[in-house]
């Protein structure tokens, strides 16, 4: 299996922006998906640097897909999605709307903010030019399973979500902007301080989610690690690994040592509980009976 | 032309209720995961649906059946025969999210119009007119993301009919984009028909004090006299920093009756009722206001004065996102 590094959810600094990808160019990944996927406002501040973070990760030998915003709703934001089929690399879609602008010919990939939950969208999707799917973290690895078979008669690439907080909901509404009182138009850029989203608590200060913005994470990290060998064999063809603002080139190491099989699970959830001892994991949405459940290895591998 | 009241119908007495109570139009579903208010004791099966849709047809009534959860993969028979029925049922249109059952319905189903469902969250004209183009999409019901100026911005670039929400529970997140519920539960709108479902709801009284949980997440806290909220996740209270609230919204619902001539203006063809679930004397006394201020509005007189807040939950309503600010 391969390792793709999704779009950064959270908004960084430039000097953060530039640097982590810098830093993909020498990770053991293969293709890097970039752009702004979250918050159209974010964009400006460093729009400037994706051509040259382009180059260095081509020139290393990378895929490269650019995202498209996962809610369009102004103007602005239809301008960016039309000019985004325009820059000459491949597009990740994460909204439909997207699809809008793409010329028909254009072969996409789609990202897991999309909607696919079944074959006939596989093969809709495959027939306008989709080659590459990263299916939607909720889906359990049955249905995993069924997908990734129908993809593979129409050629299509299966990818699935493998580490890094969930993206759980997207929202017209800007909660870190309403956190400090402020609205989405007026938000002074709240969410600029939490490099790996705000964490929230529920009333018996028990983590449960993290806020980012107009997006909902989870406060656990997914992590595949023990779902791993079972995703390979049901013929997912890559994991997408989500940045997170500390560990992540040992992160992709782990991984990366784990699909080469120079490391079992057991050793890479230790590896990854030491990136982060304060970070907690979960694979319930793969193989337990609600999406924040952590297997730790316990039950019985996924039959595929 | 009078702005078409679309209620809610969770069973066939209710259907009956809200076609003699005025309603133009019910909207209901079929008795499994087909639909997103898959609830135990509600929704139709199929000879109450045919029943349903005659008496509906009798009145000069339409109904249209959502069959607007993802088919799950391996299991799309399921859905594809919920169209079929919903076709052979009578319906005057379907409510379709998911794009490979809109695909199955364009092609095995041509002639049945196809509404696409806030589900899907049709956000932007370019994304309605991509429904349109691509499976027929003759009316779309938009997410509660948008302000009323970016609606009529909507209607003046598409041809597609729309349908908005004006009364009744309120998602705050975009619809058909939202898994908290499956995080913390296993089960969720998109897969399962369901949010924040009651067989995952714990009510703990300890010390004189009410927790109401939600997969073992505490998101309500009041003392024991006062009433306390249902726990749907986005509701909840929480903390966050230095901060414990409703971080994402209160426990209120949507009312926008007021902004009824602004969204007539906005070209909106049709008003929305959420509320499937609801009892039969709610849903008549919604749509008898509904109706009411859209046939006063359509005579050119003054809206009848709002009498429907007692119903909302929590007692507290908002015009959500119709105004910007709420942002």
């Amino acid at each position: 299996m391969k390792l793709t590094v999704g779009p950064n959810q959270f908004f960084w600094s430039p000097e953060r922006w530039t640097s982590f990808h810098n830093d993909l160019a020498n990770a053991p990944v293969d293709r890097v998906v970039l752009g702004e996927l979250v918050c159209s406002k974010r964009l400006p501040f460093y729009q400037n640097l994706i051509p040259d973070a382009i180059a260095t990760l081509l020139a290393a030998g990378k895929g490269v897909a650019l995202t498209s915003l996962a809610l369009v709703t102004l103007k602005r934001e239809r301008k960016l999605t039309a000019e985004l089929v325009e820059m000459g690399v491949e597009v990740e879609i994460n909204d439909l709307t997207a699809l809008a602008y793409l010329p028909k010919s254009s072969k996409f990939s789609v990202g897991p903010l999309v909607n696919v939950y079944n074959e006939g969208t596989i093969a809709w999707l495959a027939s306008r030019g989709a080659t590459r799917i990263c299916l939607p973290p909720e889906l359990p690895i049955a249905a995993v399973q069924t997908l990734a078979t129908a993809a593979a008669d129409l050629g299509v690439t299966i990818e699935v979500w493998g580490h890094g907080r969930l993206p759980l909901a997207i929202s017209g509404r800007c909660y870190h902007a309403r956190l400090h009182g402020r609205t989405k138009d007026n938000c002074q850029f709240a969410c600029e301080d939490d490099p790996d989203g705000l964490d929230i608590s529920t009333l018996d200060g028990q983590p449960f989610l993290a806020m980012n913005g107009v997006q909902t994470l989870s406060d656990s990290y997914a992590c595949v690690v023990y779902q791993a060998d079972a995703l390979a064999r049901a013929g997912v063809a890559a994991l997408r690994l989500s940045p997170q603002s500390t560990g992540f080139d040992s992160l992709c190491q782990v991984y990366r040592q784990l699909l080469d099989g120079t490391c079992d699970a057991a050793h890479a959830a230790d590896a990854i509980g030491r990136i982060d001892g304060a970070v907690r994991l979960s694979d319930g949405f793969l193989t337990g009976a609600r999406g924040v459940d952590w297997s730790a290895g316990t039950t019985e591998p996924a039959q595929v | 032309m009078v702005m078409e009241i679309v209620c809610p119908a969770g069973t066939p007495a209710a259907l009956r209720t809200a076609v003699k109570a005025g309603a133009h139009t019910i909207y209901c579903g079929f008795a499994d995961e087909t639909n997103a208010r898959n609830f135990p004791g509600l929704n139709f099966d199929r000879t109450e649906m045919r029943e349903g849709v005659a008496f509906a047809h009798a009145q000069g009534v339409k109904v249209l059946i959502a069959i607007n959860t993802f088919p799950r993969a391996g299991n799309e028979a399921i859905w594809h025969r919920a169209v079929s029925d919903a076709e052979s049922c009578g319906a005057d249109a379907v409510i379709l999210a998911d794009i490979g059952l809109l695909a199955y319905a364009a092609a095995n189903h041509p002639n049945l119009r196809r509404h696409l469902s806030v589900q899907a969250a049709a956000a932007n004209a370019d994304m309605i007119n991509f429904y349109a183009g691509a499976f027929g999409v003759k009316r779309v019901v938009l997410p509660r993301v948008l302000s009323v100026p970016e609606i009529a911005a909507i209607n003046a670039e598409t041809e597609v009919e729309t349908e908005v929400f004006v009364f009744g529970g309120l998602c705050v997140m975009a619809e058909g984009r939202c898994s908290l519920s499956s995080y913390a539960t296993g089960l969720s709108p998109n897969m399962n028909g369901v949010c924040s479902p009651a067989s995952h709801v714990k009510y703990l009284e300890v010390d004189g004090v009410l927790d109401a949980r939600l997969g073992g997440y505490t998101i309500h806290r009041v003392a024991q006299d006062d009433a306390a909220p249902y726990p749907t996740l986005c509701k909840g209270c929480f903390g966050a920093g230095d901060k414990t609230g409703h971080l994402f919204e209160d426990p209120v619902s949507l009312n926008a009756e007021r902004l009824i001539p602004q969204l007539q203006k906005a070209g909106v063809r049709a008003l929305k009722i959420e509320g499937r679930q609801r009892s039969r004397s709610y849903v008549a006394q919604v749509v008898r206001n509904f109706r009411a201020a859209v046939d006063a509005l359509d005579a050119g007189k003054p809206l009848p004065e709002g009498m429907l807040t007692r119903l909302s939950e929590g007692q507290a309503v908002t015009a959500g996102a119709y105004k910007k600010t709420w942002r």
